[in-house]
């Protein structure tokens, strides 16, 4: 209805236009005061995505186009059918208005903590697979698309954090953070770099970029089920870990070492290290084509970040990237049959790893390109010592005030209190939705 | 920045064309009035075209809407009478469709629940709910799929020929349920029913098209076990079994295998329901979309948390906007008064360089500047040997947002002085010169005043302009810094980057709220710009 309802008004105003332009027997000044106003509604209707007339259509990000519209060409091929995949910019929010509206796709792509919303918002079909379908991916990626016992999504690749460092200052594997940082820090007494490790945070603080040195220290978001399901009800933050987490980030912050500072945030902290002007960085496999292009194909190591000394290893999130199958679709059965069947295979999973430069989450995708993309087997490793990033809508209550503690923290505050305080603030939330 | 509305500074129209069209009336009048029926039969003919899908939408709103702009369209331009509405309807008419109606729909979002977890109705709620719930049977087999029927490929009657992956079994299934195939009932190439006698087999694509909502296979189901059903996944189908039923006469979902009923009960925020069961459990995080009257209104107002949040947001964008629009102004007028001066040399050289940041489009000039602000790898404390983090304190924080907005804002406050300090007559300076004023005093009362006549309602515009200036709050600090302890109100948070984070920010979208907000804000803004139109009105009496 909403759609019928903004064409009207479009094509009313056209038409209103033409009225006026003809004008009546005075003449016509209203024309030129008309003309600008005229093209207001029709910007604005190319700013809100409008779905293709395609007989299956995919929405997803500017960055995976070339992969998923490579993979779409063969299914359409293989079935006779024309595809459209439109790159959208806020693919998730424009996707649950779109879709809540019965003009959305038929497929989309996106990340696996968008399925809380997803589901919330009744815009995704859960998707039926067969184990041996399923035994195929790497164990928790299948674990970050299920969601309320269901299986949401297809997962074509994975992502976590890892370590750079630039071989002129720290050249070697670590095995704790102390050292990366010794390595770093003795970098920067030399005067050769401006930091040790950069690790994203700036003046708003960044929870995803922190969740390594939470998970070493003991720290947690949520609990988990004996099922590996999130537990919304059970907080880890200003546990015994979680505190000492927080103990941790004021020493390596403003007011200890000052390796962890504010200035240092997501416009600035990969092009620094890009820059050689860090030592070493936290950062995901998004980084690597700067990095490349800067500091030079072999003036770097990535490993898996390792966890403090004596404590335990360091978990990141995982992120899996995946395809949905929408709720309001038009077409149904084509999206249901190119989700379950048609990416779901080697030939197309190769694909999308080829050209959306993700590691795989097909195990034999991934075994199969290991030799040829070290970097990549390495950000895999990564993702293999990751936790699944929480689906739950509650996680949109955490961001914002954890973030912000951090980086209260950093800036000197006390980190007991900070932490108890981002604690309470996150729970009184949850507990008011 | 400073941006005035563009028709503050377009010229005035061109009034020579309709002269000459005056004077050329009568040698042809017979094209304009071709134009006109053709045009406004065109206007007609559209809205006839899209009457029927209107009504069958059911949207009765629109239907009359389109009809009455038609009407008072036809009645306008098709008679020689109300000659002023022909110049006053299609402005008018735009300022309903442009601005009237989305103030409109705002007001009536802001009496709903609108926001995640609360877009679709109850029923398509429900359905979800219990659709999400369904699971294959353990064990059951997963089947190759082929469509027949024996009437029409879009309608029916329908029926799945079904072919067991691991045994290779075929299956006849419909509203009755399944029925084995035997050897020379259908024919089976590679696992797929390929032929059956005396049916047609659908197409994959019209497999598609009967299974889109409102064909005749939506929905379509072959009851297999005793609580399963046989449905279509793609081109092939599986077992599937939901534990939920739904109870539409006592408005409960009970789960068949637990025995646990849910209810529809508020939450704690008290905008919406979820399905919960006795000891507090929710079935899922999805709600419904409701009505809920004045709520969101008095949750701006009571609601502790955000009442506090909203008088000090309040009392900033005030200082923000009246800070930014004299901090620019005052600036903007030096330099004019200045470069107005004869005795300055190289005045166009200077005139280009002072215009410089305003010819930086702003987007780009704030994320440059909030790089200077940084505290080790900003420009600012490089340049001036200091150790201040400007973004990560309150206090600091707002002096750069308004630093940042003076560079940005300045040159336009330059432009506009300049332009008005010209069009300032040289012999009334020299009449008060006369009378023994000095430069001062001239500047005084004479240049000051006049100057005000002209440039007073751009710097309403302005202010009003800069009261919602959400750009330059959100690409300069996003509205930080914040304490951990409140992350929906930053520092430097005005009432729009505020509203914006309640409704599409980080944490889950409360667009019904957002939209209280909104109102809220534009009666404020409204009021604030009226009684600042009242005040520049006495600036006139110079004229008389």
């Amino acid at each position: 209805m909403r759609s019928i309802t903004s064409r009207i008004a479009l094509i009313a105003s056209v038409g209103m236009l033409a009225a006026a332009c003809s004008g009546g027997g005075g003449g016509s000044t209203e024309e030129t005061g008309a003309a600008p106003e005229a093209s207001e509604p029709v910007a604005s209707e190319s700013a809100a995505p409008v779905r293709g007339d395609e007989e299956l259509v995919i929405w997803t990000d500017a960055l995976k186009l070339d992969a998923v519209q490579a993979v779409a060409d063969a299914f359409a091929e293989e079935n006779g059918i024309s595809v459209g995949v439109q790159a959208i910019v806020n693919t998730r929010s424009d996707f649950i208005t779109a879709n809540q509206a019965g003009n959305g796709p038929d497929v989309v792509v996106g990340a696996h903590d968008w399925i809380g919303q997803m589901v919330q918002n009744g815009a995704v079909d859960p998707l039926q697979l067969s184990a041996a379908d399923l035994g195929g991916y790497a164990e928790n990626a299948i674990q970050a698309v299920t969601y309320d016992g269901q299986i949401y999504g297809l997962p074509y690749g994975v992502e976590a954090l890892a370590l750079y460092c630039n071989k002129q200052y720290a050249p070697d594997t670590y095995a704790t953070l102390e050292d990366v940082i010794a390595a770093g820090q003795a970098a920067v007494d030399g005067g050769q770099v401006e930091s040790a490790l950069n690790v994203a945070q700036g003046d708003v603080g960044d929870a995803y970029h922190m969740q390594p040195v939470l998970t070493s220290m003991g720290g947690y978001l949520f609990g988990q089920n004996p099922d590996g399901t999130y537990n919304a009800d059970d907080l880890g933050l200003a546990t015994p870990g979680g505190l000492a987490a927080a103990q941790k980030i004021y020493d390596l912050g403003e007011a200890g070492s000052n390796v962890l500072r504010r200035s240092v945030n997501g416009d600035n902290s990969i092009a620094l290290f890009a820059e050689g002007r860090a030592a070493c960085l936290i950062s995901g496999p998004w980084a690597l084509n700067d990095i490349r292009a800067g500091i030079g194909e072999d003036a770097y190591t990535i490993q898996p970040v390792p966890g403090f000394a004596g404590q335990q290893p360091a978990q990141p999130f995982l992120g899996a990237q995946a395809f949905y199958v929408a709720s309001n679709g038009q077409n149904k059965t084509f999206a249901q049959e190119f989700v379950t069947n048609g990416v779901n295979n080697a030939e197309a999973m190769t694909t999308m790893y080829e050209l959306a430069n993700l590691p795989p989450a097909l195990t034999e995708v991934r075994q199969a390109i290991a030799a040829d993309n070290p970097d990549f087997e390495t950000f895999a490793q990564a993702a293999d010592n990751g936790n699944p990033m929480p689906a739950l809508p509650a996680m949109a209550e955490v961001w914002a005030p954890l973030g912000q503690a951090y980086s209260a923290i950093i800036g000197g505050a006390d980190p007991a209190t900070t932490m108890q305080q981002a604690q309470d603030t996150i729970s009184a939330a949850i507990a008011g939705s | 920045m400073t941006i005035a509305p563009s028709r503050l500074v377009t010229p005035p129209p061109d009034r020579s064309r309709p002269r000459s069209t005056l004077a050329g009336r009568g040698t042809s009048t017979v094209l304009p009035l071709v134009v006109k029926v053709v045009l406004l039969g065109l206007v007609a003919g559209l809205a006839i075209a899209v009457t029927p899908a209107l009504v069958r939408d059911g949207s009765w709103v629109f239907v009359g809407g389109l009809w009455a702009v038609v009407v008072v369209l036809l009645a306008v331009y098709a008679t020689k009478r109300a000659v002023p509405l022909k110049y006053l309807v299609p402005g008018s008419l735009f300022l309903v469709v442009f601005v009237v109606y989305p103030i409109l729909m705002t007001a009536q979002l802001s009496s709903t629940n609108y926001g995640d977890g609360t877009r679709g109705t109850k029923e398509a709620t429900v359905t979800r709910i219990i659709g999400a719930s369904a699971v294959q049977v353990p064990d059951a087999p997963s089947y190759t799929l082929a469509v027949g029927t024996t009437g029409g490929v879009a309608d029916g009657p329908f029926t799945f020929y079904l072919v067991d992956e691991a045994t290779g079994d075929a299956f006849a299934g419909d509203a009755e349920g399944l029925t084995e195939l035997g050897a020379d009932d259908a024919t089976i190439t590679d696992g797929v029913v390929t032929e059956v006698p005396g049916v047609t087999l659908l197409t994959r694509s019209q497999i598609n098209d009967a299974g889109q909502a409102g064909g005749g296979l939506e929905g379509f189901t072959v009851p297999a076990g005793e609580n399963s059903v046989i449905r279509q996944q793609g081109f092939s189908a599986v077992e599937l079994t939901s534990p939920l039923v739904y109870d539409e006469a006592a408005d409960t979902i009970t789960n068949s295998e637990t025995g646990e009923v849910y209810t529809p009960q508020r939450a704690a925020s008290g905008d919406r329901s979820y399905f919960t069961a006795e000891d507090g459990t929710r079935l899922s995080d999805q709600s419904w979309g409701e009505s809920i009257g004045l709520q969101n209104y008095v949750r701006a107002f009571t609601d502790p948390a955000i009442s506090s949040d909203f008088i000090s947001i309040f009392l900033w964008t005030l200082l923000f906007a009246v800070g930014s629009v004299g901090s620019t102004f005052f600036l903007g007028l030096a330099l004019a008064v200045v470069m107005n001066d004869d005795r300055v040399r190289g005045q166009r050289l200077y005139r280009s360089l002072i215009l410089l940041p305003y010819a930086i489009p702003g987007f780009i000039a704030l994320s440059i500047w909030s790089g200077f602000w940084n505290r080790d790898f900003g420009l600012v404390n490089d340049l001036l040997g200091l150790d201040v983090n400007w973004l990560g304190q309150t206090g600091t924080a707002r002096l750069a947002v308004l630093l940042t907005n003076l560079w940005m804002g300045f040159p336009y406050m330059f432009l506009i002085c300049t332009g008005a300090l010209q069009s300032i007559p040289g012999d009334l300076k020299e009449a008060a010169s006369l009378d023994g004023a000095n430069g001062f005093m001239q500047f005084r009362k004479v240049v000051l005043p006049l100057l005000l006549v002209a440039v007073a309602p751009l710097l309403v515009a302005s202010f009003a302009f800069n009261f919602n200036n959400f750009n330059a709050i959100q690409l300069l600090t996003e509205g930080g810094p914040f304490s951990p302890a409140n992350p929906t109100a930053g520092g430097t948070d005005i009432l729009i980057s505020y509203t914006y984070r309640l409704a599409f920010g980080n944490a889950a979208q409360q667009i019904g709220f957002a939209s209280a907000i909104s109102v809220l804000l534009f009666i404020l803004t409204g009021l604030l710009a009226a009684a600042q139109f009242r005040a520049t009105r006495s600036l006139e009496d110079v004229n008389r």
